[in-house]
């Protein structure tokens, strides 16, 4: 099959991972009285996109 | 708890990448061998991943959080008995049957290796079965997000009732899964089911994360729930003590040998992913691969359920009677809980905006990857083992694929039909499931037999599976659980004897039938002609050579990595003990 699932999986984790992140750091705060006063948001984006990141840099190398 | 732009964006994002890798794959699909086998071209990790997730419906999600409320951690019985053992055996001695012979599908495997009638009687059943499951499977989502209200105020602000939401949902899922399995075919499926893997982990591993750290960690559960929640095997020494109302035994014959080899060695829906992979090495490594996040899953799936009772003096909801607000209670007047709604409800207690998005899409993900399983096993079986033996036989490949696709569409269109039906009258779908439970549950003694003893022959294989499936029937309509009625739930013959729990009952139904396949088949096996060695080369272990894995590095060796992963389920049985 002509297509590296890595680059797909890669990106949307990485938009995914921004979209959350990017929340976390510029959104209201007071969503985060749920989830016990954590910013999940900007922890768990910054997560996906570490994810992605060595997803595309697999996929990458082998190119 | 209202849904905000954000969450939207996030599922919008999924399915757009879900379209996309269809639509990016679309150019490559153009023979039934790309369609239905993807190519047989795909790496190992990839096929193992697809394996896994193609088997983690949205039921799967949910019932076993609603497990784990109710019986505890020894629900990983189910990944560690009733799994892994299975799949392991799948790697290392059945998959270079599946792979080497020339079979695209699991019921021709049945035809090369006994004959057509054992073929038909397999891929007629099984082909019901995929439509009629994946409906359901798609009923029970719908009725899910109806009941969570979560798409309540986006109904409403745009002027429709909330009655629609079903609709909406059952319809915009199975659109999605339609788009993508139809261009192309099982390698998009397959693709996707990986990228929905990564996403059911991405959603819950956070909602694990902030309910432990709520409970105070296993330690905090442990010490506000019953012990026996807690310990994977207390009181199954005998079926009276056991949460499950059957003892070791019962549960390592019914759940750890015939359920779950019957399941994962000889059901199309996962071997097909096997099936898929680069080179036999591959295929075998897929199972055993596979293994590996199916051994870790009940700390995703299962721990919600024991931290949802856990927090907060237990945070699983009553069940109420539907489309009212009466309690629904038991038959000592308390109220019940509504188990099924665990994970829903520790979504929207712990996920900010957002997270919230990232865990629907999550639930979705896992009910889109269950429904396309089903579709490309169904329109695999349908156009290979019915459509071109029995009805079309020696057309062009290009009208195999077309079958194939117009197989997709049908599939669906019946699925939603199921899912509609099952909205109406439950009870039919109960009986169905029911049937195909007394077909399937004598299947793996047609396999191991067929694999495994070359005079099997196929009069005896065909006498084996009618005589198991009568006898999978008659042991439950003899038998009933405590406190069902006769009916549906067995008992409808008259009852003969009674079991502890409906659990109990499948594990001693699929025993009996497994027993009588394999003593009938034996038997009508010896009094008919065997076929000659030379025919059974490459389908029978003794007249087969043996994969040579000693070229292999040692991580890539079947044997190695098998010993591996039981080793692991060892531990992790000990740790829970």
């Amino acid at each position: 099959m002509h297509l590296d699932v890595r680059i797909p999986l890669g990106l949307m984790l990485a938009v995914m991972g921004v979209l959350l992140a990017g929340y976390g750091a510029l959104g209201d705060r007071s969503v985060y009285a749920r989830s016990l006063g954590i910013n999940v948001n900007l922890g768990w984006g910054a997560v996906l996109i570490a994810a992605a990141a060595i997803l595309l840099a697999l996929a990458w190398r082998k190119r | 708890m209202n849904l905000t732009w954000l969450d939207w964006l996030v599922m919008l994002v999924y399915f757009a990448f879900v379209l996309g890798v269809g639509f990016a794959l679309k150019r490559t699909t153009t023979t039934s061998a790309a369609f239905f086998q993807a190519g047989r071209a795909i790496p190992a990790w990839v096929c193992a991943l697809a394996f896994i997730s193609a088997n983690l419906g949205a039921q799967e999600i949910i019932g076993m959080a609603a497990s784990g409320a109710k019986y505890g951690i020894a629900t990983s019985h189910f990944y560690w008995v009733g799994a892994v053992p299975a799949m392991v055996f799948l790697g290392v001695f059945m998959m270079p049957f599946y792979y080497g012979s020339r079979a695209r599908s699991v019921p021709e495997y049945l035809r090369l290796r006994f004959d057509e009638k054992t073929r038909g009687f397999n891929a007629i059943s099984f082909a019901l079965m995929t439509v009629f499951s994946s409906g359901i499977s798609m009923y029970a989502m719908a009725k899910l997000l109806q009941v969570l209200h979560i798409f309540d105020a986006p109904f409403a602000a745009l002027g429709v009732g909330p009655q629609y939401i079903f609709h909406l949902c059952v319809v915009s899922s199975a659109v999605v899964v339609l788009a993508y399995v139809l261009l192309g075919g099982l390698s998009s499926a397959m693709y996707n089911e990986v990228l929905q893997f990564f996403l059911i982990v991405a959603g819950f591993m956070p909602l694990v994360y902030l309910g432990l750290r709520d409970a105070g960690g296993w330690r905090g559960i442990a010490s506000s729930v019953p012990a026996p929640l807690t310990h994977a095997w207390r009181g199954f020494g005998s079926a009276a003590t056991s949460p499950m109302g059957v003892d070791a035994f019962g549960l390592a014959m019914g759940l750890g040998f015939v359920l779950s080899f019957g399941y994962w060695c000889t059901d199309f829906l996962v071997v097909q992913r096997a099936m898929a992979a680069d080179s036999m090495a591959a295929a075998r490594r897929t199972p055993l691969i596979a293994a590996v996040p199916k051994m870790l899953f009940p700390f995703l799936v299962i721990l919600p359920g024991l931290i949802a009772l856990s927090v907060h003096g237990g945070v699983v909801p009553f069940k109420m009677y539907e489309g009212t607000n009466t309690l629904a209670l038991d038959a000592l007047g308390r109220p019940q809980l509504d188990y099924d709604l665990t994970v829903p409800t520790l979504l929207l207690r712990y996920f900010p905006t957002g997270m919230l998005g990232l865990g629907l899409t999550a639930l979705l993900a896992s009910f889109m990857s269950g429904m396309a399983g089903n579709v490309t096993a169904f329109n695999t079986v349908w156009t290979y083992d019915i459509y071109q033996p029995y009805l079309r036989p020696r057309a062009s490949d290009a009208h195999y694929l077309w079958i194939g696709r117009m197989a997709t569409v049908f599939g669906i269109a019946a699925s939603v039909l199921t899912a509609y039906v099952a909205a109406q009258f439950n009870n039919i779908m109960d009986v169905l499931q029911l049937v195909f439970a007394f077909v399937n549950a004598p299947l793996l003694a047609t396999f191991l037999l067929g694999m495994f003893w070359k005079r099997a022959t196929g009069h005896g294989a065909f006498a084996g599976l009618v005589a198991g499936t009568a006898a999978a029937a008659l042991h439950h309509g003899l038998t009933l659980p405590a406190g069902a009625s006769a009916g549906v739930k067995g008992g409808w013959l008259g009852v003969m004897a009674a079991y502890p729990s409906e659990m109990a009952q499948n594990f001693w139904t699929a025993i009996d039938a497994w027993t009588v396949c394999f003593v009938v088949t034996i038997a009508v096996s010896l009094i008919t002609r065997p076929r000659a060695d030379g025919e059974l080369v490459g389908l029978v272990y003794s007249l087969t050579e043996k994969p040579r894995d000693g070229r292999l590095v040692w991580y890539l060796r079947p044997a190695v990595l098998g010993a591996i992963v039981l080793a692991g389920i060892l531990v992790l049985n000990l740790v829970f003990f």
